[in-house]
């Protein structure tokens, strides 16, 4: 295995193109290698020390996330938990704070799992991804990216350089719930993002609905039409299109009908809990904590 | 293939030549010598092995040793000065949680990494601090009692 250890974004994107395997907080990549499940690729660079490369900074009105922030960054920034929480709910229930050290926001992109608990986030806040490669950069959106579990569109010689979240509408808020059997070292169950808009009188503008874990890619719900809606009746119009439109599997954690049964109560409180930020209510990150849901303390 | 680099451990730098694919708890075990840090799952869950990389705890078993050049790691030996054991090290002993001791240096790293960013912190911190070591003795009370009362003594605390 040969190992490069690049100092510049320039020498990260030469030795991608020369088919070396991005590698920064390894949480992904060296986990499943361990007992010899899947080997480490021959050739990797590591790009956790390319300088910039793990800021925050204003872009276009939102944020530009480098590919090396870490979860633990995004469950705590200022301004991340303020404009875009439900992001920073994702990432505050990723592993344990261990993993949230060391594992990126850009690993986990373009890790790809249907379980990842950022992607559902990402989706609803219209994120996209930057991929470089020695030719170029161009954007591409979180929905466009994932096309399969553990797949991506992005080609073999592009590096995932940051992820974008733009500017959010007036009166708008975000929240991820999952379900989880225990507090830390989780995977989710079945999760939901939402991204609710409230007009001034307190009733729904829109309401945009990922989901998590129930399908090859993290999946968005389609005709999710509330407009003009109580905010209790967007949660049961959540619930029940997130239920229909789940194609779950069974496997150890859960069978297809409980996760089908699931989904919806999570994509109903998410509502719930977005609708309560967006009202102004101080519901702290992640949700999954300030709701109680999952195992007790 | 082999690779040659630095790992600074405990302030001591240590010249390792080891396969680019070594683990850091592979490497500080083996290699450097301290057989304090724990495996455990070797998979990353159990918290048995964490020690900390600038400051910060990590899980040693799933990270490049290759990766950890050029950062400050701290084990357990690194935290008690001569024969006088750290505070945390001496309220697991006096609380009883300490049992058959295989999680007691992952558990001591991740309190001190939390202790050392965030003194005031609650119960509740403690336990999501906590929340990626695994015990499987003690129940966790005894374990609770000792960070919490050094949360209230102090890191720093004289032995």
């Amino acid at each position: 295995m040969t190992f490069t250890l690049a100092s510049s974004l320039e020498e990260a994107l030469d030795a991608v193109a020369a088919g070396a395997t991005p590698i920064a907080g390894g949480t992904d990549l060296v986990v499943a290698a361990r007992g010899g499940r899947t080997p480490l690729p021959e050739s990797l660079v590591a790009i956790d020390r390319i300088p910039g490369l793990d800021t925050v900074t204003t872009h276009e009105g939102g944020l530009r996330l480098g590919a090396t922030v870490s979860h633990a960054t995004i469950a705590s920034h200022p301004d991340i938990v303020r404009y875009f929480a439900g992001l920073a709910d994702g990432s505050a229930l990723v592993g344990s704070p261990a993993t949230r050290n060391v594992g990126t926001i850009g690993g986990n992109v373009m890790n790809a799992s249907p379980a990842m608990d950022t992607g559902a986030p990402l989706v609803v806040l219209g994120a996209s991804v930057e991929l470089a490669s020695v030719a170029g950069t161009r954007v591409v959106t979180v929905d466009d990216l994932w096309t399969a579990p553990g797949v991506t569109s992005a080609s073999s010689d592009e590096l995932c350089t940051a992820v974008l979240l733009p500017a959010q509408p007036e009166n708008s808020a975000s929240a991820y719930v999952r379900l989880e059997y225990r507090r830390a070292m989780e995977i989710a169950v079945v999760g939901a993002a939402t991204r609710v808009v409230l007009d001034g009188d307190g009733a729904v503008t829109s309401v945009d609905l990922a989901l998590t874990a129930v399908a090859p890619t993290i999946l968005r719900v389609t005709a999710l039409d509330v407009a003009g809606s109580s905010i209790a009746a967007a949660a049961d119009a959540a619930r029940e299109a997130a239920s229909m439109q789940a194609t779950p599997i069974s496997d150890i954690r859960a069978s297809d009908s409980y996760r089908r049964h699931t989904v919806g109560i999570m994509a109903g409180r998410a509502v719930e809990a977005a609708a309560g930020r967006a009202a102004g209510e101080q519901i702290s990150v992640p949700v999954n904590r300030a709701f109680g849901i999952g195992a007790p303390a | 293939m082999t690779e040659s680099y630095t790992l600074t451990v405990n302030e001591v730098a240590y010249s390792i030549v080891a396969d680019a694919q070594r683990s850091l708890l592979s490497v500080i075990r083996g290699e450097v010598g301290l057989t304090g840090t724990k495996e455990g799952c070797d998979d990353s869950e159990c918290g048995a092995c964490m020690v900390l990389v600038d400051g910060r705890p990590v899980n040693s078993c799933s990270y490049l040793a290759v990766q950890a050049q050029g950062r400050a790691i701290t084990t357990i030996e690194g935290l008690a000065s001569g024969d006088a054991l750290h505070v945390l090290q001496r309220n697991m002993l006096e609380e009883g949680g300490v049992q058959c001791g295989f999680c007691t240096p992952g558990m001591i790293m991740s309190a001190h990494a939390l202790l050392d960013q965030n003194p005031d912190a609650t119960e509740e911190d403690i336990r999501l601090g906590l929340a990626g070591n695994l015990c499987r003795c003690t129940g966790y009370a005894g374990i609770m009692k000792a960070v919490v009362r050094t949360a209230r003594e102090g890191l720093s605390t004289d032995s």
